[in-house]
């Protein structure tokens, strides 16, 4: 193991001081969360959809570091005018290549972003009652992973601090 | 990589002032302390101490007034019972290794607290999983104090050695040391004792020929010497077998070329920490208090982590953040030119945050948003109160990227 320096790029330095589309929207007409506060990593994404399945707006909300809140913020930036199909087929490496690249450690933070996102749009179908034949059964990758981060950090909070 | 590095400094041009209380990972050296090491890179005892010729005898001369100053400061009996080491992490290292090595025949027990720096806690760890020995932690209160009846208990005639930090490095407590290791003795007189006395060497007095502990670590850069240099203080006739192998030194338990440099300005750093030390630690504390006092009352939602008044360091300030991540908020006050680190998992670059901050009850996501402070006697009011005035602003702006994400 090492403690590997963190020299953030200056598009992650930009958005992290400078975030595009931060803030709850209160017209949404969906929203998701991937992470959870025991991990120190966690992200909300709201999204406004039309009638034709596009992204009019996005936007986030991030308890995490520098690089979580930079690749939720890029992320709400490429969704943005999309239909709900090409927004789903974005994947953590698109969103980590778009943002510069991101020091090894800190991949998860994409892929967190990747998550929430990705259960947003399936939140949407599940409401509407309609799932689109390109919209996988199985969770994809990046949900996966999001959702083994929540546990793992459950489970050790379980295990060391006694934590629920 | 190197060029990103080279822009992140740059985004922080214009600093009206710029505060480093990251004492713990680091620290500045004052110009005094290098103009003491100079000579001794340049000039004379730039020989071997072991060695017949008059560079040499410089060093020698050089390391042993070194040794003599420290062994004085901390109230050991005689020069010889310093060794320099690398740092604190090989002192440590040499302590729990060197004596787990000597006695492995006599016991397999290891006491520790639940609160011991990772030098400590990995040691004890890998004495367990490799070397068959038992590790037994010691649990503290909700401020980090040990628990004195349970080292009692827990001490018995198989246990070679017992580690507890005088004072915690990231929440500042200060234990009751010396009545610690007088139960361990009672329990066991063959049990060594180790403290480390990184986080209290230059902070808080202490007359080791008149306790019963062993053998103390002691760290140059906490208290503004040159980084790459320790001690372990080791009690005469304290069996301790060496666990590293190379040239012999004038140093028995540490082989290799003594670096006098680094030694002298160790020791130089000691003789300004310890110089009106009464003074300087009043200072210490002021300006602690200020600072922990400033913080709580201008920022809501914050919780204290370690003790409140004479128990705590008086150096040391630590303070969780809720609905606030650690990591972003270094970097926020980075840009304000107010270097701190947190306990935060991000921070650590593991996926736990701090064991300390989790083993005195805080939650994971209260160690999350910690940060972790030492005001030094080079920091000035004005400091503080840079400190003060930038901290809430950017305390306040996380938590807006935070928005309704988390509710603590």
């Amino acid at each position: 193991m090492s403690r590997m320096p963190l020299p953030y790029n200056p598009k992650v330095l930009e958005l992290f001081r400078n975030p595009k589309n931060l803030g709850k929207m209160e017209d949404a007409t969906v929203w998701a969360v991937a992470g959870n506060p025991m991990c120190g990593d966690m992200i909300t994404f709201y999204l406004k959809i039309n009638k034709e399945e596009i992204i009019e707006k996005a936007s986030f909300e991030s308890y995490g570091c520098a690089a979580n809140i930079a690749t939720s913020s890029i992320l709400t930036e490429m969704i943005k005018n999309k239909k709900l199909e090409l927004a789903w087929k974005i994947t953590w490496k698109q969103v980590t290549d778009e943002i510069g690249g991101l020091p090894s450690i800190k991949f998860h933070c994409g892929i967190l972003a990747v998550g929430a996102l990705r259960r947003a749009i399936r939140k949407y179908f599940k409401e509407k009652g309609d799932k689109p034949s390109w919209l996988p059964q199985d969770l994809t990758f990046e949900e996966k992973q999001a959702l083994e981060e929540e546990e793992l950090a459950k489970r050790l909070a379980k295990r060391i601090g006694g934590q629920e | 990589m190197v060029e990103n590095v080279e822009e992140l400094i740059k985004a922080h041009e214009g600093l009206k002032r710029e505060v480093y209380l990251d004492i713990e990972n680091s620290s500045p050296v004052p110009q005094e302390v290098i103009e003491a090491m100079l000579p001794y890179f340049t000039t004379r005892g730039y020989g071997n101490p072991a060695l017949t010729h008059k560079p040499g005898w410089e060093a020698y001369e050089a390391i042993m007034k070194s040794a003599q100053k420290i062994a004085r400061y901390i109230g050991a009996e005689n020069p010889e019972e310093i060794t320099f080491t690398p740092g604190e992490t090989e002192a440590n290292n040499l302590a729990l290794l060197g004596t787990a090595l000597t006695w492995k025949n006599m016991g397999k027990k290891i006491c520790i607290s639940e609160i011991e720096p990772v030098s400590v806690l990995h040691i004890a760890q890998l004495l367990q999983e490799k070397f068959g020995y038992k590790t037994v932690k010691i649990p503290v209160d909700k401020e980090g104090l040990i628990n004195l009846e349970k080292l009692k208990e827990v001490v018995d005639k198989e246990t070679v050695l017992v580690s507890i930090a005088a004072v915690n490095p990231e929440i500042g407590t200060i234990q009751p040391i010396k009545e610690a290791a007088e139960i361990v003795k009672t329990q066991n007189p063959n049990t060594v004792f180790h403290t480390d006395f990184s986080d209290g060497y230059g902070k808080i007095k202490i007359n080791l020929s008149g306790t019963k502990i062993d053998l103390a670590t002691l760290s140059s850069y906490k208290i503004l010497g040159p980084r790459g240099m320790g001690a372990l203080y080791i009690r005469e006739k304290t069996k301790i077998e060496k666990i590293l192998e190379g040239q012999i030194a004038t140093q028995k338990f540490w082989p290799g070329i003594e670096n006098t440099p680094l030694i002298v300005g160790f020791a130089k750093a000691s003789e300004l920490a310890f110089e009106n030390f009464e003074e300087k630690v009043a200072h210490l504390r002021r300006l602690r208090d200020k600072l922990i006092e400033g913080l709580l009352s201008q920022i809501q939602d914050t919780l204290l982590n370690g003790p409140h008044g004479e128990n705590r360091a008086p150096d040391n300030v630590n303070i969780s953040f809720l609905h606030c991540e650690g990591e972003a908020l270094t970097i926020e006050l980075s840009l304000k030119g107010v270097y701190v680190s947190s306990g935060s998992a991000c921070t650590r670059r593991l996926l736990q945050p701090s064991h300390i901050l989790v083993a005195i009850g805080r939650r994971f996501e209260e160690a999350h948003g910690s940060i972790l402070m030492k005001v030094t006697r080079l920091h000035t009011d004005e400091d503080i109160e840079y400190v003060l005035e930038v901290f809430p602003e950017a305390v306040q702006r996380i938590r807006k990227i935070v928005g309704s994400t988390v509710s603590v």
